[in-house]
């Protein structure tokens, strides 16, 4: 018995008139857990019951408290007949399980009926003793932290990330069993939202025993949701990313203020950021030296996007030893001292103990030779360790490959729900991978081993872990899976990027002495710089600095982008160029990646959201005919949204997608693709080709006028959207980047597969003519109108910017200001004659409608971006569509992102936490070559130096880099003031806008609702958060017959969302928090029946309670943030017991 | 292709203060979206009317939804479903009390009854308010008038604490629920010169001299009333007229105080009662001012009048709401 739960009943207000003959009501209180139930006294005729109850315990296994939610009834005590139901408040209690969340749940809860809403409110206290179990074969699992953000917090640092973690767990859906016939639909939904509440603590627990088992302490990035089956019954199933997290200590995480993400943002923008120009100007690169060697005898088998088996044959079959990758020249000066350095690399990489010699000799020149050398390496390892696997590289490939594979390949499925990572984290980013499967839905029968369902998602995930392997991939990141169901059909889909992962992250003991320093999640410890960050950190061991090579080895702001897959047997076809950024490495000509942007990452100009839409029609059918139309068409669907996409990208000048997610809806008669991301201009990427039309007729004069016409409607476009977006890369002289491989070709980075599907009718070749223009054919009206559509995506009105990610590249000044919201629409396609055409003339309009109307309703908060749009297609019905918006918009303040854009001084990576002084220390240790640093000199001095230097050597000129980051960094530290002054005002803003007839307000000054933010986002704008208090994870059913009354669909929806968000807050306030993040609707269920006057909803909501200080506020409070947290306040009397 | 369903719940419930007022005038969604392009806001916007109908239609709902908590202001402080910052739900409540001051007059001292609600259509027709308006503003004199019916205490305070409303707007109340409890014909055509503003203030005045909460804070009577006591010790003071020797007296005395301070002294002799001919002979203010001065105080030097206090009581309230009255 190993825990007790303490529950005390307060009071009500506000409650509903129940005895209509006197207008009041004879309250008393249940309160229900697992199989006990305690009841309060009658209080008689009042709205506002006082009941101040004794303490209700309940003596539990922990078992049962992770399991079980706790019920709190209200009823009206009839004496004649039944006792009326007043509603009711489920409370989830693991927050109290796990001692860094909160110690008590107190406040007032909303009192929610499934037939009613709301109905008045009722102050709860509820208390955990929870007790020592040294039982080692426990079945549950408290104490393992579960977080939605996908990130790690803000308030910790990972020691390891161990990898991915899933469950489902299944169950009947009370709707459709037989009782639910005999049954009220009251008491139906009931069931389900107590059965649906009992599943996912069962779930929750079950992923918690997994974490104990791969020793980590934490779930990041945790996504569980509902698959509503129908007949075949009700699965929950979660997927997340197991961690070792530490808490920072208060001081650390307090010292730099900067370590919020409004700080970490203002950092990004690069626009006009002098960097790539130094870059570009210089005459030669070291690439020059360096040769890169592969046999051409190797035999490598293309293989084909949708088939298993192919995909299976790249990575460990390929032929053996065939020579080292790489072909040092000794010549090179920057390679000049190499040999003894990879040794001593080597031994650093399989774990021995540090050299020290290599410290007591080396020179901080020298120090970063053998870095730039590791990373060549490196890049050859990552390569080999999975889709050039087997070709041997000499014994430090060997080593790091073991490495590389005692961390990942150990495990079933090396995926990561995470989308942001600690820097040094990822090293390369190969592309997007993903996979699709229908399934024919049949009913579970032993709930108890749902084992087709997990045979279905192995399936799928073996299938992206083949995939992210033929990208030369090891691991997969910004991981999610999700359904869509229509009768008994099911898509079951999976999507992630393919990445080469930093194996010291992944590591248990090996190297954490090490590590623990690095992983810390705190972006001012970490830079772009390579040995800034180290010698920064790590001043006192040179050892270790000189090991970190590593994860230094890949240049900071692009090495995410260079390819990790060999470049001579590329799995797809690509267009592969020298980096624009380092010169050294290839990249690919666009990249898309389903995480968000990396902080280090350099970026020109803003980014904006993408979507691409598409319908098609498809014929009604049953079963298994269903599911074949079904699967035949989504190779067509993925085609499409993917040249949509690429299409898209393009016409806004921009090479790289963000956040991309993939969304494909079944319904009765039709498939809907919608598809997000957001589109940014990497400055390592080439500069895109434009679009160029290329009609089918030639010889037709009109028709050629025509093509011509669109042809420069689409450059004007073009032009327009690099203004608006700012994106004005520098002018690079093609010598420089050398020629492109000869790859003509160009095609997705997006592996598509459909596991019922083995189609290529994919392959088209759509580049002939112009090198790298993307060449749109139109043979045929169906094309034209794709143009067409291409050119009506309106850019959002001027002070307005949306993206889907977290940050958006290009806006560095958030106000405190945001506004989350949710929006749904459902529309009637209207039944007549429908074409795929029309159909998709509709559906985008409908987008497009959307997003016009949110700019509009949100304009009175421009300059403003919307972020983390999250759109959610659903077909409820034959013709009915339903979209549902979910996103913050956020003010910034325009006139700083101006001033910070003039400054030189951006940097986005660079989060200086410690002073200035202090980092104006590590050139000194870095340069002592006289020739690029003369610490002496003022900072601007060398700024300027550094710039008009165009004919410096590269290696001379890498350290004036770091001498203008320095200045940035400074520069920085010092505009950090004036943000804090901006922050400040506009917290006033708001409130200054008086409005009507009287200026003189008086304030509701008795109100005692705290305030509770939401947010899509895992941080909050100018605000650091201090305490995650635990998940929120609700789920709510809501039911009408009277549609009409309660305002018809609009009215019921509205009313209900506006409900599910006071729930979420109550609950936030109770724990004690003030702010949800990594908030997210993932499931609005709507049904509706208007003749019968019925509507129907279920909505699936989750997100992390925390508690956050504003920055002005922190730096009037040197000591715990905790004491500032007000709690929220009861009128009913003592609660703070 | 149409939207059947088009919403947009924000977590801190969205107001457009613009769209908030044409809902209280008011308004049905296509007259205020009507309104509103009248009004230039598509050319500001560079936006479509389908979305401004959408936006009009989403913010009547939320109105909507609120209306029933704005019936009892502390409850939307207290309510958790919208998230309004106070300094808004305090406009909100403002906006929704506010009334138009000739609707107002025409209700005044009427019976808040369902009778004097079914003639608001041609009040409506006068005050060239729309129905609807007329209806809520009605609703909240009667909902205020219930709510602090039976209280006790000064009436204005009760009304602000009932309603959250700023003191201003809570004496106009308490002047709305003085006049509807003390039914004064304020309907009489001698009367209709008068402005609500200048009824208003003469309410206060009389609250403020002649009720309870006036004369012991701890009243046991509602301040809407005018104490029984009151009315019934008036009758006594009804000898300064009736008493034939007294009004001569009083005349007199009134009479040789105020010599050579007014311009108008000729007039005064004769129109010693009523404010009417005051006007036609176009006293100043200050002239009143000084007369009802000496006309209060003169009686102190009658002799064998008992009723001093009284009188001085009387006389605080009558005098204000004269001079109150009494303009062009």
């Amino acid at each position: 018995m190993p825990g007790k739960l303490k529950v005390k009943i307060v009071a009500g207000r506000h409650l509903p008139v129940m005895d209509r003959a006197s207008d009041l009501t004879d309250a008393f209180v249940e309160v229900k857990f697992g199989n006990t139930t305690f009841k309060t006294d009658v209080y008689p005729k009042s709205l506002n019951p006082q009941w101040n109850s004794e303490w209700f315990k309940f003596e539990v296994d922990d078992e049962e408290l992770q399991d079980e939610p706790l019920q709190i009834t209200v009823l009206d005590h009839d004496t004649y007949s039944a006792n009326d139901a007043i509603g009711k408040v489920y409370i989830d209690i693991d927050p109290l399980l796990y001692s860094e969340a909160a110690t008590v749940i107190s406040g007032w809860f909303p009192i929610y009926d499934t037939i009613h809403g709301i109905r008045g409110e009722i102050n709860v206290v509820v208390k955990v003793d929870l007790f020592n179990d040294l039982n080692r074969f426990r079945q549950s699992s408290c104490g393992v932290k579960f977080f939605c953000t996908t990130s790690i917090p803000k308030c910790y640092r990972a020691v390891i990330i161990h990898g991915f973690v899933e469950e489902l767990v299944v169950n009947e859906d009370p709707e459709y069993q037989w009782i639910d016939r005999i049954r009220t639909p009251r008491a139906s939904n009931e069931a389900r939202q107590r059965l649906i509440s009992l599943m996912s603590g069962e779930l929750q627990r079950k992923i918690g025993l997994k974490v104990l088992e791969m020793r980590g302490n934490a779930v990041v990035g945790y996504l569980q949701c509902f698959d509503l089956e129908g007949e075949s019954g009700l699965v929950v199933r979660a997927i997340g990313t197991v961690c070792t997290l530490d808490k920072l200590s208060n001081t650390s995480a307090f010292l730099p203020a900067c370590n919020s993400p409004s700080k970490e943002m203002k950092e990004i923008p690069f626009n006009e950021d002098p960097n790539p120009n130094t870059h570009s100007s210089g005459p030669s690169t070291p690439l020059k030296n360096q040769t890169y060697s592969f046999s051409p005898s190797k035999s490598y088998s293309r293989q084909s996007s949708s088939s298993d088996t192919d995909l299976s044959l790249t990575p460990k079959t390929a032929p053996s030893p065939q020579g080292p990758r790489i072909f040092l020249f000794p010549s090179s000066p920057t390679l000049s001292c190499d040999s003894p350095h990879l040794k001593k690399s080597c031994l650093l990489l399989s774990g021995s103990a540090l050299n020290p010699l290599h410290s007591s000799h080396v020179s901080p020149v020298v120090l970063r030779k053998s870095v730039s050398f590791t990373e060549e390496l490196l890049l050859a390892a990552s390569g080999m360790g999975s889709g050039s696997a087997g070709k041997e590289g000499g014994p430090f490939k060997t080593l790091l490959r073991q490495q590389t594979q005692s961390a990942l390949e150990q495990r079933e499925f090396p995926f990561f729900t995470l989308t942001t990572f600690p820097p040094g984290f990822l090293v390369h980013v190969g592309g997007v991978v993903s996979a699709r499967s229908v399934k024919l839905l049949d009913r579970i029968h032993n709930p108890d081993e749902p084992e087709t369902r997990d045979a279905w998602w192995a399936e799928i995930r073996q299938e992206i872990k083949s995939h992210a392997k033929a990208l030369g991939c090891h691991a997969v990141v910004g991981y999610s899976e999700s359904t869509s169901i229509c009768e008994e059909v099911c898509i079951l889909s999976a999507s992630g990027t393919a990445a080469v992962l930093n194996p010291r992250f992944l590591q248990d003991g090996t190297v954490e002495g090490c590590l623990e320093q690095r992983l810390s999640w705190q972006p001012g410890f970490f830079s772009i710089g390579s040995e800034k960050g180290e010698v920064d950190f790590f001043p006192q061991s040179q050892d270790s600095s000189s090991l970190l090579g590593i994860e230094e080895a890949s240049p900071p702001g692009c090495g995410f982008c260079h390819i990790p897959y060999d470049e001579l047997n590329m799995p797809f076809p690509a267009h592969l160029t020298y980096c624009y950024n380092c010169r050294k490495q290839k990249v690919p000509d666009v990249l898309f990646t389903t995480i968000d942007l990396p902080v280090e990452a350099i970026v020109i100009g803003k980014g904006c959201l993408i979507q691409a839409r598409l319908c098609r029609l498809k014929k009604k059918a049953q079963a298994e005919a269903n599911a074949t139309s079904i699967s035949n068409l989504l190779p067509f669907m993925e085609y499409e949204v993917h040249t949509q996409l690429m299409n898209k990208l393009k016409l806004r000048g921009m090479n790289a997608l963000f956040g991309l997610r993939i969304q494909i809806t079944v319904g009765e008669n039709m498939l809907m693709g919608l598809a997000s991301a957001t589109g940014v201009y990497l400055a390592a990427l080439p500069t895109p080709g434009g679009i160029q039309i290329a009609g089918k007729t030639p010889n037709d004069g009109t028709y050629e006028q025509h093509i011509s016409h669109m042809q420069k409607k689409i450059n004007d476009t073009i032009a327009k959207n690099k203004e608006l977006y700012e994106i004005n890369p520098p002018e690079l002289p093609e010598e420089i980047i050398g020629s492109p491989i000869p790859e003509p070709r160009q095609r997705s980075r997006l592996l598509r597969s459909q596991s019922e599907s083995s189609d290529e009718v994919t392959e088209l070749d759509l580049s002939h003519g112009k090198k790298d223009a993307f060449v749109l054919e139109i043979d045929d009206t169906d094309a034209m109108e794709d143009v067409h559509s291409l050119l009506t995506d309106a850019p959002p009105p001027s002070g307005f910017y949306s993206c889907n990610t977290e940050i958006m590249p290009g806006i560095s000044n958030w106000t405190p200001e945001i506004q989350m919201f949710t929006a749904v629409r459902v529309s009637r396609l209207g039944n007549i004659n429908l074409t795929n055409q029309t159909l998709n003339k509709n559906f985008n309009d409908l987008c497009e409608n959307l997003l016009k109307s949110l700019y509009f309703k949100l304009r009175s908060m421009v300059p403003c971006c919307l972020c983390h749009v999250n759109f959610t297609v659903a077909l409820p019905e034959d013709e009915l569509v339903q979209i549902a918006v979910t996103a913050v918009a956020i003010t910034f303040d325009k006139n700083q992102t101006l001033q910070a854009n003039k400054a030189p001084t951006e940097k986005s990576q660079q989060r200086a936490s410690t002073d200035n002084e202090e980092q104006l220390q590590f050139p000194l240790e870095l340069c002592p070559d006289p020739l690029a640093s003369q610490p002496s000199l003022p900072a601007k001095e060398v700024l300027e130096g550094a710039t008009s230097q165009t004919g410096i050597p590269a290696a001379q000129r890498d350290r004036c880099n770091s001498w203008i980051e320095l200045i940035k960094l400074k520069a920085q530290t010092i505009r950090r003031g004036s943000i804090k002054t901006t922050a400040s005002l506009d917290k006033t803003s708001p409130l200054a806008e008086g409005y009507l007839r009287h200026r003189s307000v008086p304030s509701c000054t008795n109100s005692t609702v705290s305030v509770v933010k939401m947010t899509p986002l895992s941080f909050l704008p100018g605000a650091k958060i201090t305490k995650y208090l635990g998940i929120i994870n609700m789920f709510f059913i809501r039911e009408t017959t009277s549609l009409r009354e309660e305002g018809g669909v609009s009215g019921f929806l509205h009313a209900f969302i506006a409900e599910v968000f006071a729930m979420v807050r109550a609950h936030v306030a109770a724990l004690g928090g003030n702010a949800v993040v990594s908030y997210i609707m993932k499931q609005c269920v709507f049904m509706e029946n208007p003749n019968k006057n019925q509507a129907q909803c279920l909505i699936n909501v989750s997100g992390d309670a925390v508690i956050f200080v504003r920055e002005s506020e922190l730096e009037m409070l040197p000591v715990q943030p905790s004491t500032v947290v007000s709690q929220p306040t009861s009128s009913g009397g003592d609660v703070t017991t | 292709m149409t939207s059947d369903l088009d919403i947009f719940v924000g977590n801190t419930t969205l107001i457009d203060e613009e769209v908030y007022q044409l809902w209280l005038d008011g308004y049905t969604v296509s007259e205020a979206v009507s309104r509103r392009l009248r009004g230039g806001l598509l050319e500001r916007s560079g936006t479509s009317v389908s979305v401004l109908q959408s936006d009009t239609r989403d913010h009547f709902r939320t109105f909507q939804m609120l209306e029933r908590l704005l019936h009892s202001p502390p409850r939307l402080c207290q309510q958790l479903l919208f998230q309004i910052p106070p300094p808004r739900q305090a406009a909100l409540i403002q906006g929704y009390y506010a009334f138009e001051p000739a609707l107002a007059r025409e209700l005044l001292g009427k019976k808040l009854s369902k009778g004097t609600k079914k003639e608001l259509d041609e009040v409506s027709a006068r005050t060239g308010l729309s129905l609807r308006a007329c209806r809520r503003q009605f609703d909240n004199f009667k909902r205020v008038f219930k709510a602090v019916e039976e209280l006790k205490g000064p009436l204005a305070e009760l009304i602000q604490q009932h309603f959250l409303l700023p003191p201003p707007l809570a004496r106009d109340y308490a002047a709305i629920v003085f006049f509807a409890n003390s039914r004064f014909e304020t309907g009489k055509r001698r009367l209709q010169f008068l402005s609500f503003g200048d009824l208003a203030a003469c309410a206060q005045h009389m609250m403020g001299h002649w009720t309870q909460g006036a004369m012991t804070p701890e009243a046991a009577e509602p301040d809407g009333d005018v104490p029984r006591s009151f009315l019934q010790d008036l009758k006594e003071l009804k000898v300064l007229v009736s008493d034939k020797d007294l009004l001569d007296q009083h005349k007199s005395l009134v009479c040789s105080a105020l010599r050579g301070k007014i311009s108008v002294y000729n007039e005064m002799e004769t129109n010693f009662k009523v404010l009417d001919p005051c006007r036609s002979d176009h006293w100043s203010l200050g002239d009143l001012r000084l007369f009802l001065g000496s006309y209060t105080t003169a009686p102190r030097a009658l002799g064998g009048f008992r009723h001093q206090l009284l009188w001085e009581r009387y006389m605080a309230g009558i005098s204000a709401c004269l001079l109150r009255m009494y303009h062009e």
